[in-house]
């Protein structure tokens, strides 16, 4: 299973990200980051640390989970529906810029979900999207702002992100099994 | 026991057809859908485009309107059937009631009925999941899912709970639903009612039975008070209200001989002065409002765990 990022490429450019956005948004007034589970949440829990380390302030850090906002969610005949975590995001996201983090960016219909879930719960100022990995096979005009690494893929591969908290180690891995994103 | 992903049926008709790992995944999708209800829009779009017929052929305010609630919470489109001002006063049977439905071809039925095993028949005929809202003195599993929930919030645990259940338990499916919750959860039922309410066969249920008050509520950590259902008694079970309340009405007195942080529970509607006194209703122990609030988070879990089980 070759591995396209080992974990210190993954703590690199997590801090890379981290200036970045600090960079972008002229400190970071108004921030909040929102992690989309499961693999989001560590990320963005990760990147408020860098943030402090690289001079930010402390930024509010919620957790979304987008699946009641699938759009396969009913279109499958027979089936379990897919499990359903908790969505917690302790603060208000009016005029906030709101930092929306995942692990891997594919169709980019978790993201259309997520974009959806958001706005229910306010009006942002502006949201920008952050991913460890940017994998291509757009099927929606969606784009991240913020990318750890691209990893050019073909459909049939699958990318898998491991991260200490869940997974008990870092790393991004490419498999040449069935696509399961 | 392994986590459940998916319920095996894609009715609800009984608590005696789930697995605890069933339950479990029911409890733990309503913790995340009890958050929608915390946000100024209240309103997801899982169920966009299904619809869910509410049936209810017996009175009911707060099971119909946390059913409606939740549907409309999943964004489901809904319709509400009452018996009074329905096609069933002018004499059409359940089946045919039923029939007719299903030519609307509804995703999911909601029904209570006065007979026990209604929902049961629907499902045999509809080709909707089925939920059962309350069917005679069968079962109320959705009430009993919400207690769960109510008191695994409250006490972190349901396996080694101590639980009493007091009041009528003849006519009462919710005591049915709830021993068979808990005692498959592993926890510890009493029940405990007057000698003409109790119904043969009840210890076959894993639950105690007693006549005794004080010997039902000794240590427990939940008390869970039974309405007594006065249109189902017809004069001949009790001698009288003030009896009752004497005997079996639940005081703050009586309350000491629980365990210090027990909490109180009723389905409702309650009777004040008759099997619970206004002074613990409205008491610290009281969880009757969470269990209300609870009540719609359970209902948005079994519709968006039913309606992926759905026939082709």
């Amino acid at each position: 299973m070759p591995v396209v990022m080992d974990a210190d490429r993954v703590g690199r450019s997590l801090m890379r990200i981290a200036h970045e956005i600090l960079e972008r948004n002229r400190g970071a007034e108004n921030l909040a980051l929102v992690g989309i589970r499961a693999r989001g949440v560590p990320l963005a829990e990760r990147l408020a640390a860098n943030l402090k380390v690289a001079g930010g302030p402390d930024v509010p850090t919620g957790s979304l989970d987008i699946t009641l906002y699938r759009d396969d969610l009913m279109r499958h005949q027979v089936g379990p529906q897919p499990i359903l975590r908790r969505t917690e995001i302790p603060f208000s996201i009016d005029d906030c810029t709101i930092l929306l983090v995942d692990d891997v960016l594919y169709t980019g219909r978790t993201i259309r979900a997520a974009l959806d879930a958001l706005i229910d719960f306010g009006r942002p100022k502006s949201i920008q999207l952050v991913v460890l990995v940017d994998r291509g096979h757009r099927e929606l005009p969606i784009r991240a702002d913020y990318v750890g690494r691209n990893v050019p893929t073909s459909r049939q591969q699958s990318v898998q992100v491991r991260l200490m908290e869940i997974d008990g180690r870092d790393g991004v891995e490419v498999d040449e099994a069935e696509e399961a994103s | 026991m392994t986590a459940a992903t998916r319920l095996q049926s894609r009715h609800l008709l009984s608590i005696a057809d789930l697995e605890p790992a069933e339950i479990d995944l029911i409890l733990d999708t309503a913790v995340a859908m009890k958050e929608i209800g915390t946000r100024t829009i209240k309103k997801v779009p899982a169920l966009r485009g299904r619809t869910v017929v509410n049936l209810f052929f017996e009175a009911s305010t707060r099971t119909r309107l946390s059913f409606e609630l939740a549907e409309k919470r999943l964004s489901a489109d809904t319709m509400g059937i009452t018996a009074a001002g329905s096609s069933v006063t002018k004499g059409e049977t359940l089946a045919d009631t039923a029939r007719t439905l299903e030519a609307m071809s509804p995703d999911i039925i909601v029904i209570r009925h006065a007979a026990s095993g209604a929902p049961h028949l629907l499902s045999t005929i509809c080709r909707a999941g089925i939920v059962n809202a309350g069917d005679g003195m069968h079962e109320h599993p959705t009430q009993a899912l919400l207690d769960a929930l109510t008191m695994r919030e409250r006490k972190g645990r349901l396996a080694g709970l101590k639980v009493a259940i007091v009041g009528d338990l003849l006519h009462s499916r919710v005591l049915r639903s709830n021993a068979l919750l808990l005692t498959k959860m592993g926890a510890e039922v009493r029940a405990c009612g007057p000698p003409t309410l109790i119904p043969l066969g009840l210890t076959a249920l894993g639950v105690h039975v007693t006549t005794s008050l004080d010997e039902a509520v000794k240590d427990v950590d939940v008390v869970m008070m039974l309405r007594v259902q006065r249109e189902r008694m017809h004069g001949m079970f009790l001698p009288s209200v003030r009896e009752y309340f004497t005997l079996f009405g639940l005081t703050p007195a009586r309350l000491e001989r629980a365990a210090s942080d027990v909490i109180v529970m009723h389905p409702g509607p309650m009777n004040r002065g008759v099997e619970i006194d206004s002074a613990v209703a409205d008491g610290p122990w009281s969880v009757i409002l969470d269990q209300v609030a609870n009540g719609v988070a359970v209902r948005m879990a079994v519709l968006y765990l039913l309606a992926g089980e759905e026939l082709s």
